[in-house]
């Protein structure tokens, strides 16, 4: 049975499970600030870069602000050349439908392109349940699916396992679900690239239906986009019968021409490359060339909920490429799975709230998992403001009562500061006594991991006049 | 029960009620950073040390046949698959097997082919991209897949500077793969490895006019 973020503790304990992990510290680190190098160096060679970006948050809000008209846009085109379209409101509903077309046609194993948002729905466990077994293609989702484990990044899915963890996973699993690992397989990765060549190949040219999910869907031609590096995508794409195409509804753009903007962005800010090796286009089904049979499942499951979120909308731009994440001090310390989601770092610390609700105290919790330092800012290419928006989602935590002290505390300072004389007392008051609390106070939720400052015993307001005076 | 599933998400978006939001600005570069667009040999220049950078081979060619030859004798093809509409003076300098992809032929028959030869339909200097459309010489996308040795003529005069050029003269109806060097991943350790699922070897033949 796959596992599941099912069920996770909040950030907080979550965290404080994985930083103990110094194995896994250490590789996400190795594996963000490779990442970040070579995206930084990329970045600078575009003297346009801020050009670029401004442009592809104009042509995400675009879509955001005409959702309605380019996904009846998308469905007619997609019809049009030979496609059919599906609409799912949630994970249920699109996992029913994926399972009803791959039972359709009688196959008990289908192969999948690495998609986010068929992680997101669980779509594997549903196939599973169904008796049909889906095999991921992408080197870390294998890695991920081989080693019954959880993927911890958007684009690097298995950055938190090393060589020597992946030799033995390949050893152990890859004979149980097809053609075994070379014998005397060492932790070399070119030759686990090649042990995961050979047995995914048979798997390839024996699949009759292929999952996939897409980077973007141009609405004005009906095209869906895939980019990728291995070519597991295009094996995918390309050899089998039927193909299933599960999309978010976000993931429409506009125009054509707006992708010389999107696939510039993503593949630099993914990678550290200018293009990714491969990325393919189509539009319904060809005669003689591809599948044909050609579905897609378009879904909500949370987008909309998200969509009337006026500051929170904004993170329906995202594009997945997990600059962010490579970037953010939490995200190094803790690694992806800490997040309880498909969707980690600050990405997924505001959009999991936003496509779930902060009913719960896994996603309440996560707008928290930042030190609100901003380096997100300045990398995302699309422009999410992530510090804005989750200083909103922190305010509608507090509104909605679930940190009832926080709440107390703070309108009570709130109606000291507006009282001088008060507050002018209860300054006194705090310096004269502050010397007087013992040295490990606790405050709860406060000091679990961090120490209470002193408290001085002269206000700031005593010590400028005393000074100020000293200068005059 | 789409068809309510779709009403619901549409009455959704529109429940959503977001402003309207202005067209895009498009102040970016059309062409290479750095590069004068109108420079050809400075465009060509940089197509190939832009592929040479991925580990792409390139040879440049006014004649298609030699080149051709060399490649696949250098890169130790023995078997080749050929598209239809593919010039037959591309093959003519070369000894090995050649198989015509007609009727088409199986994904066993491709899979145990060294080499495939093809056009393209576009290039991209700035990032060393090849673009395939299934037009003729080009085939269908199993054939340039599951051979282990792509080998690909591009002409000189398809060689556009950025993907705006590209992107402006493709078809997006037909079934696009752009190819931006050898199959490749760097998911163990952030190391690159050449070589995962599609071919491991790309040579691009740059053809020019003769000179004189």
């Amino acid at each position: 049975m796959s596992r599941s973020f099912l069920g996770w503790p909040a950030f907080p304990e979550a965290a404080a499970r994985e930083v103990g992990n110094r194995q896994l510290r250490e590789n996400v680190r190795r594996a963000t600030h490779t990442i970040r190098g070579k995206r930084a160096v990329l970045a600078a060679e575009r003297p346009d870069w801020e050009q670029l970006r401004d442009s592809a948050a104009a042509i995400k809000d675009r879509v955001l602000a005409g959702l309605e008209g380019y996904l009846l846009q998308v469905e007619e085109k997609v019809t049009a050349a030979g496609g059919t379209v599906h609409w799912a409101r949630d994970a249920a509903e699109a996992n029913r439908i994926v399972t009803d077309l791959v039972r359709a046609t009688g196959e008990r194993e289908i192969v999948k392109v690495k998609s986010m948002l068929t992680e997101e729905i669980g779509l594997d466990a549903a196939l599973e349940a169904a008796g049909i077994n889906a095999r991921e293609t992408d080197l870390a989702a294998t890695i991920v699916q081989l080693g019954d484990d959880l993927p911890s990044h958007v684009v690097v899915p298995a950055l938190h396992r090393n060589r020597s963890e992946i030799r033995d996973i390949f050893a152990r699993e890859m004979g149980r679900h097809g053609r075994p690992a070379p014998e005397g397989l060492t932790d070399d990765p070119a030759e686990l690239a090649e042990a995961a060549r050979l047995h995914l190949r048979e798997k390839f040219l024996g699949a009759k239906v292929a999952v996939s999910g897409a980077n973007f869907v141009v609405a004005e031609t009906g095209t869906l986009v895939v980019v990728e590096s291995e070519g597991n995508g295009r094996m995918c794409l390309t050899l089998a019968d039927t193909l299933i195409s599960v999309v978010g509804i976000e993931k429409t753009v506009p125009r054509w021409q707006d992708l010389e903007v999107l696939l510039q962005l993503l593949a630099r800010n993914a990678t550290g490359e200018r293009m990714a090796p491969y990325t393919s286009t189509w539009t319904g089904t060809v005669d003689g060339d591809g599948p044909r049979d050609f579905h897609l499942v378009l879904v909500d499951n949370g987008r909309t909920r998200a969509l009337a979120d006026p500051v929170g909308r904004q993170a329906l731009r995202c594009i997945r490429c997990g600059a962010c994440m490579n970037t953010c001090p939490v995200y190094e310390r803790t690694g992806g799975h800490a997040y309880g989601s498909v969707y980690p770092g600050p990405i997924g610390a505001i959009l999991n709230p936003l496509l779930r609700g902060l009913d719960d105290p896994q996603t309440a919790s996560l707008p928290y998992a930042s030190t609100l330092c901003g380096a997100c800012n300045e990398v995302c290419p699309v422009r999410i403001r992530f510090t804005d928006v989750l200083l909103d989602l922190r305010a509608q935590v507090a509104d909605g009562g679930r940190h009832p002290v926080e709440r107390v505390a703070l309108n009570t300072v709130g109606a000291a500061m507006q009282r001088p004389l008060l507050w002018k007392a209860a300054v006194k008051g705090a310096g004269l006594l502050g010397p007087l609390l013992p040295a490990r106070t606790p405050v709860p939720g406060w000091t679990d991991n961090r120490a209470l400052p002193d408290v001085p015993g002269e206000s700031f307001r005593t010590w400028w006049k005393r000074n100020e005076g000293e200068r005059a | 029960m789409t068809a309510a599933a779709r009403e619901e998400i549409l009455r959704r978006i529109r429940a959503a009620a977001v402003p309207p939001a202005p067209e895009p600005p498009r102040h970016y570069l059309r062409h290479a950073p750095g590069t004068d667009p109108d420079d050809r040999p400075g465009t060509l220049a940089l197509f190939a040390e832009r592929l040479a950078e991925y580990g792409a081979r390139v040879l440049r060619a006014t004649d298609p046949g030699p080149a051709v030859a060399r490649a696949l004798h250098e890169e130790g093809a023995r078997s080749l698959v050929v598209p239809d509409g593919l010039p037959a003076d591309w093959t003519a300098d070369w000894d090995g097997e050649v198989r015509a992809d007609r009727p088409p032929l199986g994904k066993a028959e491709l899979d145990a082919t060294d080499a495939v030869l093809t056009s393209c339909a576009a290039a991209v200097a700035d990032s060393g991209t090849l673009v395939l459309d299934g037009g003729p010489a080009q085939g269908r996308r199993a054939v340039t897949l599951l051979p282990d040795l792509h080998v690909c003529v591009v002409r000189a005069e398809q060689v556009h500077s950025a993907l705006s050029g590209a992107l402006a003269v493709l078809d997006p109806a037909r079934p696009l793969t752009f190819v931006s060097g050898p199959s490749a991943t760097a998911d163990i350790e952030m190391i690159r490895v050449k070589g995962v699922h599609g071919p491991r070897r790309l040579v691009v033949v740059l053809l020019e006019a003769p000179s004189g």
